[in-house]
């Protein structure tokens, strides 16, 4: 099932990536040639198949509830949290004001 | 069937209401994190790495708010799914770091069950009526955005991005304001009865998104509208009435319902369109591949169901069968802590009636008087039990009890400590009583001329005079019979 | 006196603990070699005086007694790997300038395991690629080069073509790589070193950043079997941050190794023997089940019907993670923020988004994206995931009736930098080999095998069940001291 140019500006949009006209025409190409290949999956009989779940048999393990039992997954490090933010603010992030 | 109709200019109009409530989990810890849940600490302090989707941080499921929203379905008779898994749901916004929020669409941990919602005349609601419940699941919840620090930025906080969530979501089974807060109602003193979440609607803890549509009566379902995040019982109703009016009006001027998500404003009581997510609504769910399917045990159910607490509509039917009227019993269970006190009440030997009575009169007006919770109550249940005891000896009558229970509020003392102190004892002694007995018809000799000759209804002006005189310690009953033997 | 850094780990560990040499020599003599190297472009960040300050520690362990697995030991470290306080970029402009503030697991392992690092090693950008052509820093160039008198820039492989470049040119003993879709085994047989990625799992994913997460996997790169043994029992191990991490215990693989294979046997999947391959492989292919019969194995012929799908499972499947693991790269909380003149947020994502991501790792995330959207999640994703549990299964057929298999690494030989850089789809056959192990989470390893007609390294690639790592080690082994790989790039840097 070939994209246009349309469908390519709308999948850019969905994954916030501004593209130019140029660059929609370029990966109009490249993603139909792309997935023009993975469509050959479509012959193979996956029926009674059950999609993978867990590549190797393994059951999830549950956390207990404790609060910042492991420093690196508990909180309380507002510093380092906010270290690397472009612009944060009197302990906030800052954005571009949002509306509502 | 509820006859609750929104009158149009071409006609009657029913409301078709679905709720999806937002419900957080009562834990230490956020779902998949261990930075605290708390309310109100200084911005983005309770974010860990994985809160704050720094790259290479990975989710690990909090087993606590696993177990309380399965004991939450247990509460609601769901079929909790022993298999279940959690998907990512794909957007782009500020408050929400991951780009995504793990959330269960595919395979939810709780799948359908129902809650009973009771009759109310006042509230119009003429019957009581089972609300069915589509499913419950777990996710994260987002984080905070302010707007009104900054003029050009909004500013995050995401002390409450990864918070678990239970999501409840019903069926589309209400068909009024009325029976929608009655359903918020009942839900939230589920909840609070199993201790899943505390139900606290001004910080938060819950929340409905709303979704309303109309229809002619006995017609297919309409178009409906999601208002978010509306966070109390009464805004629930207000948004519904002015959605569903704001539908009906529409619909009658030549328009239709776009299917959309709406905000409501609690200042005006009205919707409007939201702007910022207006754009397309494909979320991409997918199982999260961080995480493996969630497989409970038998064990784990077990332990769950045999944590669950008595709720409210057993503990309803256990007063009513102890001979509590059903007003009274609906009153006493409507909220976790008013039952439990209620219950430690009847444990401490209270007379289930009289205790009924007592509890939602005297205690209730004067914790209203006082502007105390039950949970605050100056008064144990021990103590209440001593003096609700007290009476049902005889030992003080009624309205001593009254005095004394003023006395316990104030001081906090034991009943019978204060009725010894303060001579409150009631006196079945037939000698004194005959003496004051004798002392008030000498002093009222006009009037037991009146009495003889057939004015009868002076007969409890009497009692009173003899109960003021022996400053209400009389038995009341002895007095009678003394006074009609005196005055016969 | 012998040149350190042409030693192994196992030798440096062993020198030093016998008081051959100084841990700080040795990381002198690397950190020489790592300066004297920039035309390979295969570091991000050098990171000298990390390598010095473990080397005294180092020294000072065994001076009280007190010695680590891997005191005395420099090693490269993939810049996908979260670094504490050392700038982490996954070769993106997007991470430029990002310091975390926290080690990933398998790094603080080896840290804590006496290891110290030489530098952040360059990589194709958030692991997406199989000739290191889409970092953001510049390509790799790897050491080798054609024996046909010319100096064409050879791809040293992908993801992980920093770290194998920095081995085979002698940067460093060893390093970490990653492994989404044949990221360790492609680089390591295009520069004649060995690489192992282990079963799904072993190595914590916490900390490293994520390209797919049901398929990546760090694993070590060194030159010798030995090597990989040492280093992966210094990354792996289970990690309670990460809800997919293998409650098990590290075995001793070093001390089991032995390439005695009596009593296994050896499965050659037919279906890897692809039309028009090159000669050289096939030819590398045979002499690889005849070293492996030397070493005692029985060699049958096994099926794995479904492998022709495996790529474009892959590429339904990486793609899609992908997309979504990547989404939190959004200019609020760190990295790259492009904010154009009066841009609101979204304005600000897809700004930053286009500005921060080179074109493959766009490319990906818009398959990605699409193959998820709605009305074709199911023709994409989950028939993808689907055909997976058709190649596991293929796999778990084919492990009835032998404990390895070999097959090669790579379809040819290293290709020229700018060979295929046109052409997305003739990148990705490349993996065609590598593939199929990762979807089923298997373990798998490359090994130098033989030099092409090019003079060009080639590796041959052993898969094993799950968890078996000591098997395909054993097997890799008795590959190392049959073909009796010593080739190395000649020193034109």
């Amino acid at each position: 099932m070939a994209i246009d140019q349309a469908t390519v500006r709308k999948i850019a949009s969905l994954a916030r990536i501004a593209i130019s006209d140029a660059e929609a025409a370029a990966m109009e190409g490249e993603l139909n040639g792309i997935l023009g290949w993975v469509e050959q999956l479509g012959e193979v009989d996956v029926s009674g198949v059950e999609p993978m779940t867990a590549v190797i048999p393994n059951t999830l393990r549950l956390r207990d509830d404790v609060v910042d039992a492991d420093p690196l997954t508990g909180g309380n490090r507002r510093d380092d949290v906010l270290a690397n933010a472009p612009a944060a603010q009197h302990g906030f992030f800052g954005v571009p004001k949002v509306i509502e | 069937m509820s006859d609750y109709r929104i009158k149009g200019e071409t006609g009657e109009w029913e409301v078709v209401i679905g709720l999806e409530v937002h419900a957080q989990v009562t834990s230490n810890a956020k779902l998949f994190s261990g930075a605290a849940t708390a309310f109100g600490a200084e911005p983005n302090t309770q974010v860990s790495l994985v809160d704050a989707a720094m790259p290479g941080m990975l989710p690990v499921p909090n087993r606590e708010c696993v177990r309380q929203a399965v004991r939450t379905g247990m509460a609601i008779e769901a079929r909790i799914n022993k298999w279940s898994r959690f998907d990512r749901k794909n957007y782009f916004y500020a408050d929400l770091p991951q780009g995504y929020q793990i959330s269960q669409l595919y395979h939810p941990l709780v799948g359908e069950g129902s809650l009973h919602i009771e009759a109310d005349e006042k509230a119009g609601i003429a019957h009581g009526k089972m609300i069915g419940i589509e499913r419950i699941h777990v996710e994260q919840d987002a984080g905070k955005l302010m707007h009104d620090q900054h003029p050009t930025m909004s500013f995050v906080d995401l002390n409450r991005s990864g918070v678990a969530l239970m999501e409840i979501v019903s069926k589309p089974d209400m068909r009024s304001p009325a029976e929608a807060g009655a359903y918020l109602r009942k839900l939230r003193a589920i909840l609070r009865y199993v201790g899943s979440c505390d139900g606290n609607m001004e910080e938060g803890s819950m929340r409905a998104d709303v979704n309303v549509s109309v229809r002619r009566p006995g017609e297919p379902f309409g178009t409906r509208t999601e208002t978010k995040n509306v966070n109390s019982v009464r805004f629930v109703m207000q948004a519904i009435e002015y959605e569903a009016r704001r539908q009906v009006e529409l619909i009658e001027s030549g328009g239709a319902v776009v299917q959309e998500t709406r905000l409501f404003n609690p200042d005006t009581g009205t919707t409007r369109t939201m702007r910022s997510k207006e754009d397309a609504h494909d979320y991409r769910y997918f199982p999260d591949p961080d995480l493996l399917p969630l497989e409970l045990d038998d064990a784990f159910l077990d332990e769950c169901r045999a944590s669950l607490p008595e709720l409210p509509d057993a503990k309803r039917a256990r007063y009513e069968a102890a001979g509590i009227s059903a007003y009274n019993a609906g009153v006493l269970t409507a909220e976790v802590e008013s039952a439990r006190w209620f219950d430690a009440l009847l444990d401490a030997g209270a007379e289930p009636k009289a205790a009924a009575n007592w509890v939602t009169s005297e205690l209730f007006g004067a914790l209203n008087r006082l502007g105390k919770d039950i949970s605050d109550c100056p008064v144990t249940p021990a103590q209440a039990a001593e003096l609700l005891g007290l009476v049902a000896d005889g030992t003080i009558s009624g309205s001593i009890a009254k005095q004394v229970f003023e006395i316990m509020l104030e001081t906090g003392d034991a009943p019978a400590k204060i009725v010894e102190e303060k001579g409150l004892k009631q006196t079945s002694d037939t000698g004194a009583i005959e003496k004051v007995i004798g002392e008030v018809l000498a002093a009222n000799a006009d009037k037991v001329d009146q009495y003889r000759g057939g004015k009868e209804a002076l007969f409890g002006f009497f009692v009173g005079q003899t109960m003021k005189a022996m400053q209400g310690k009389a038995n009341p009953q002895v007095v009678n019979e003394l006074l009609k033997k005196a005055l016969g | 006196m012998t040149d350190l850094t042409n030693l192994t780990v196992a030798q440096i560990r062993d020198g030093h603990r016998a008081g051959d040499f100084s841990a700080v020599e040795v990381a002198e003599a690397f950190n020489a070699n790592v300066a004297d190297a920039k035309a390979l472009n295969a570091f991000i960040v050098e990171t000298p005086e990390h390598a010095i300050e473990a080397a005294k520690a180092a020294d000072a362990d065994r001076a009280a007694g007190t010695l680590k697995p891997l005191s005395g030991v420099p090693i490269g470290m993939k810049d996908l790997f979260c670094t504490k306080g050392v700038q982490t970029t996954a070769a993106s402009h997007m991470l430029e300038g990002f310091v975390p503030r926290y080690e990933s697991t398998v790094s603080q392992k080896l840290w804590d395991a006496g290891a110290g690092m030489l530098g952040k090693l360059n990589l194709d950008q958030f692991a997406m690629g199989s000739s290191n052509e889409t970092s953001y820093f510049g390509n790799v160039i790897s050491p080798w080069r054609r024996k046909d008198g010319g100096n064409a820039a050879l791809a040293p492989g992908g993801s992980s073509g920093g770290s194998s470049a920095a081995i085979a040119a002698r940067l460093c003993p060893a390093a970490t790589g990653t492994d989404t879709g044949g990221s360790i085994r492609q680089p390591a047989a295009f520069t004649g070193i060995t690489g192992i990625k282990p079963t799904y799992g072993r190595c914590s994913r916490w900390g490293i950043v994520a390209f797919a997460s049901s398929l990546d996997q760090a694993g070590p790169m060194a030159r010798d079997v030995r090597d990989c043994a040492i280093m992966l029992e210094n990354m792996a191990g289970f990690d309670p941050k990460d809800a997919t991490s293998l409650d098990l215990p590290v075995p001793r693989w070093e001390d089991a190794l032995s390439s005695d294979l009596k009593g296994k046997t050896v499965g050659i999947p037919k279906e890897y023997r692809l039309d028009g391959i090159d000669p050289d492989i096939d030819a590398m292919w045979d002499a690889g089940i005849a070293m492996l019969k030397d070493a005692g194995a029985d060699v049958v012929e096994v099926s794995l019907p479904h492998t022709r799908y495996a790529l474009p499972a892959y590429y339904i499947i990486a793609p899609a993670e992908a997309s979504s693991n990547l989404a939190r790269y959004d200019g609020v909380r760190y990295g790259l923020r492009d904010l154009p003149q009066g841009a609101g947020l979204q304005e600000m994502y897809a700004a930053t988004r286009a500005e921060g991501f080179g074109a493959e790792v766009k490319r990906r995330i818009m398959i990605g994206t699409y193959v998820l959207s709605a009305g074709f999640y199911d023709a994409y994703y989950t028939q993808a995931q689907k055909v997976r549990t058709l190649i596991a299964r293929d796999f778990e057929a084919a492990f009835a009736s032998c404990d390895v298999i070999l097959a090669p690494t790579a379809p040819s030989a290293a290709f020229g930098l700018g060979e295929k850089a046109a052409d997305p789809l003739a990148m990705y056959l490349n993996d065609v080999f590598a593939v199929p192990a990762s979807l089923a989470g298997l373990p798998a390893m490359s090994v130098p095998a033989a030099l092409n007609r090019e003079g060009l390294p080639l590796g041959l690639q052993i898969i094993g069940k799950a968890f078996d790592e000591q098997g395909v080690l054993n097997a890799g082994l008795a590959i190392e001291e049959r073909a009796g790989f010593t080739a190395r790039a000649e020193k034109w840097w």
